[in-house]
């Protein structure tokens, strides 16, 4: 099962011809996702060698079709997934495509977004068929299944835990962490001021999945969306919780490099995020890997 | 980026919205010489400085006459306003003011949409009001795709509560007012007070504005509204650099991949600076990205140990799409680097590197064996070893 992704996925990666797009379709091909087409507006017709380097194929290479847009990819592939990597200027456009093809899912990796049009394209993919995540995320991973954006593949194998992230590497890091017992899916939802995949929405798969036992939650100072996602966990989550804040030292006033990562006034602290978290029964980690112990003994104790 | 005050102005200029003649000083000469171009009988001096209380604090003055905006320019200039020093004032023609309205249109992160705020009690205690008496402050979710339409404006009027006769002025205001908003790729555009003068106009006494810096690149004209003058001159040095350095106030210098690790390594290193002689804290946040080169390392260490502050270093790299040897190689380099620039490391680093190639990397630190440096395995580790150093 895992959440949003699954080995049926079929992937396409609009801005596959650009540098970032091509060498992290490279990487999910590596890591055995069906990555069946690439959109770049006029170079349809064309088509992308990609080295299938080890594994099972050897050295032997496959050439990914180019198509002109996600309509004439879907309808020539049945792709349901698309990763977004054009640069900022264009990915309004690019993922108000994705939605009016009614795509089922668009992860949007690239960063430096304008958040004026994320708030246009996420008002226009609500109520769609189309579930958005990021902007300025790694995308999402299901261990063994398949691989939508840049988290490396072969930090953790398949497991039962879930994990949501604000944050990209500390994602890595909880997973590296964790490595061992493994994770059904991993969803960097990035730490953008707007977003499309909240935690509540990967809290709700993660509770609504046979395949995942606990979760880990990653969240970082700014916005009020943890606290929210406790009330969400004190009301429909039945699954063991852990949760991690980063930017408890983090001063007022200041930004951490996210656009979301800003602390003004008593809101948004890392402690309030704490605070409530606690209160909705979720354990929180001091420390990445004291996070990652709190889920080690869950999971132990579940299979003991 | 938020603006001052002065720079609002002139945005709401530009869009049509009504605002007073101001212009700009930056001395008590300049002050006199801005009233008498205005030549009104009253003037005010404001303060220019990009914080909230100005008033309260003696910032905004009224003056009679140019020699008395002088004067008035004279006492504002170098007053230290909740931590902003005063470079400039604007001085205003006065307004005959009948009543103070607030408006305001901002992102609003948690409906992921934008949100109108609007009272007919505006002035200094606005805040107060919001958590007093909620129901004064009007508060109408705005669809990004429509902005402030004609309907929008005319619902903001009525939930507000104003009288019919400003209504038709008062939504066109709201109008412009959404506008810059939008046209600017402003996260806030604030009016504080929004005022009705004893002639019935409606006029913008005051402006708050924030741009996204994200959209920078569609606003040619925002590069010259930057003012770096009240920013740290590391953070400024950095910013030409290209990185993404706060400077904070401790003495463990910290270098990370990713904004989450980072800032989850400041709290690390806090937490195990508690537990050491003296208290050490981060000394920065400093946020190399994923590429982690030689030149990003070295500029980087350059920004750090320029920080007089600063007396161990935190290297804290987690492998995911970088790989830790590159990483190491980009560390030993970037000794070199420095060397070169004469700026060899005398300070104690602390290097952590987890996940892709680690043990790769840490083999190419370890032969280096580059002076004074460490590497410890885990990130609490690390983190308590860079705090150790940093109090000794």
């Amino acid at each position: 099962m895992a959440i949003f992704l699954n080995n049926e996925s079929k992937v396409i990666v609009q801005g596959m011809t650009g540098s970032e797009g091509r060498k992290h379709t490279s990487r999910m091909l590596a890591s055995g996702t069906q990555v069946v087409g690439g959109v770049t507006p006029g170079k349809g017709g064309q088509s992308v060698d990609f080295a299938l380097a080890g594994g099972e194929s050897g050295g032997s290479t496959t050439a990914v079709p180019v198509f002109n847009s996600v309509g004439e990819a879907m309808a020539a592939t049945g792709a349901n997934v698309t990763v977004i990597f054009v640069p900022a200027k264009f990915t309004k456009a690019a993922v108000v495509e994705a939605i009016e093809a009614e795509i089922p899912l668009a992860v949007v990796i690239t960063e430096g977004v304008p958040v004026k049009d994320s708030a246009e394209f996420f008002t226009l993919s609500q109520g769609s068929a189309t579930r958005l995540i990021g902007p300025n995320c790694p995308g999402l991973i299901s261990p063994g299944q398949a691989n939508a954006g840049i988290i490396p593949a072969d930090i953790a194998q398949a497991g039962r835990i879930g994990l949501v992230s604000k944050s990209g590497t500390l994602t890595y890091q909880m997973m590296y962490e964790l490595r061992d017992i493994g994770f059904s899916s991993a969803v960097g939802i990035g730490g953008d001021p707007v977003i499309g995949t909240t935690h509540i929405d990967a809290l709700q798969a993660f509770q609504d999945d046979p395949d995942t036992d606990a979760i880990v939650m990653i969240g970082e100072i700014g916005g009020d969306a943890e606290e929210r996602a406790a009330e969400y966990i004190k009301a429909n989550v039945t699954k063991p919780v852990v949760g991690y804040v980063a930017g408890f030292t983090a001063p007022e006033g200041k930004t951490m490099g996210h656009a979301g990562a800003i602390v003004s006034g008593s809101s948004g602290t890392a402690s309030a995020k704490q605070e409530a978290l606690e209160a909705a029964g979720v354990r929180v980690g001091k420390t990445p890997s004291e996070t990652a112990q709190l889920m080690r003994e869950i999971m132990q104790s579940a299979t003991s | 980026m938020d603006l001052y005050e002065y720079q609002a102005r002139d945005m709401f200029e530009a869009h049509g919205v009504p605002v007073l003649r101001g212009i700009t000083a930056t001395t008590a000469e300049e002050a006199r010489a801005a009233a008498a171009e205005l030549g009104t009988p009253v003037v005010v001096v404001k303060a220019q400085v990009k914080t909230g209380g100005r008033g309260k604090a003696g910032g905004v003055k009224i003056a009679r006459s140019p020699d008395e905006a002088a004067a008035r320019a004279e006492e504002i200039l170098g007053l230290d306003i909740k931590g902003h020093v005063v470079k400039t004032v604007m001085v205003t023609e006065g307004a005959d003011i009948a009543e103070e309205y607030y408006f305001s249109v901002l992102l609003d992160r948690a409906n992921r949409s934008y949100l109108a705020m609007c009272s007919k009690e505006g002035g200094m205690e606005i805040e107060q009001l919001a958590v007093e008496r909620p129901e004064a402050l009007a508060r109408i979710p705005v669809d990004p795709i429509t902005g402030i339409d004609q309907a929008k404006a005319d619902e903001i009027v009525g939930a507000a509560g104003f009288d019919s006769a400003d209504a038709a002025e008062l939504a066109r205001v709201f109008q412009l007012l959404g506008r810059v908003y939008t046209e600017t790729d402003a996260t806030l555009v604030e009016v504080n007070p929004l005022v009705k003068t004893g002639d019935g106009s409606i006029v913008a006494l005051d402006g708050k504005v924030s741009l996204d810096e994200n959209a920078d690149f569609r606003h040619a004209d925002h590069a010259a509204l930057v003012d770096n003058s009240a920013t740290d001159p590391l953070e400024n040095a950095a910013k030409e650099k290209g990185l993404n350095y706060v400077k904070l106030d401790g003495s463990v210098g910290i270098i990370g991949n990713g904004a989450g690790l980072v800032m989850s390594t400041l709290d690390v290193v806090a937490y195990a600076g508690e537990e050491v002689a003296g208290k050490p804290k981060p000394a920065n946040f400093l946020d190399i990205g994923g590429g982690a080169s030689a030149e990003v390392m070295a500029n980087g260490l350059e920004i750090i140990l320029g920080d007089t502050q600063v007396q161990s270093v935190f290297v804290n790299v987690f492998g995911g799409i970088t790989a830790c040897d590159a990483v190491a190689n980009g560390i030993v380099q970037a000794f070199q680097l420095l060397e070169g620039r004469g700026e060899a490391v005398t300070k104690p680093l602390v290097v952590r590197l987890d996940g892709n190639n680690a043990e790769e990397g840490r083999r190419i630190l370890t032969e280096a064996a580059l002076p004074g440096l460490e590497q410890v395995d885990t990130m609490d580790g690390a983190a308590k070893r860079a705090a150790e150093l940093a109090a000794k």
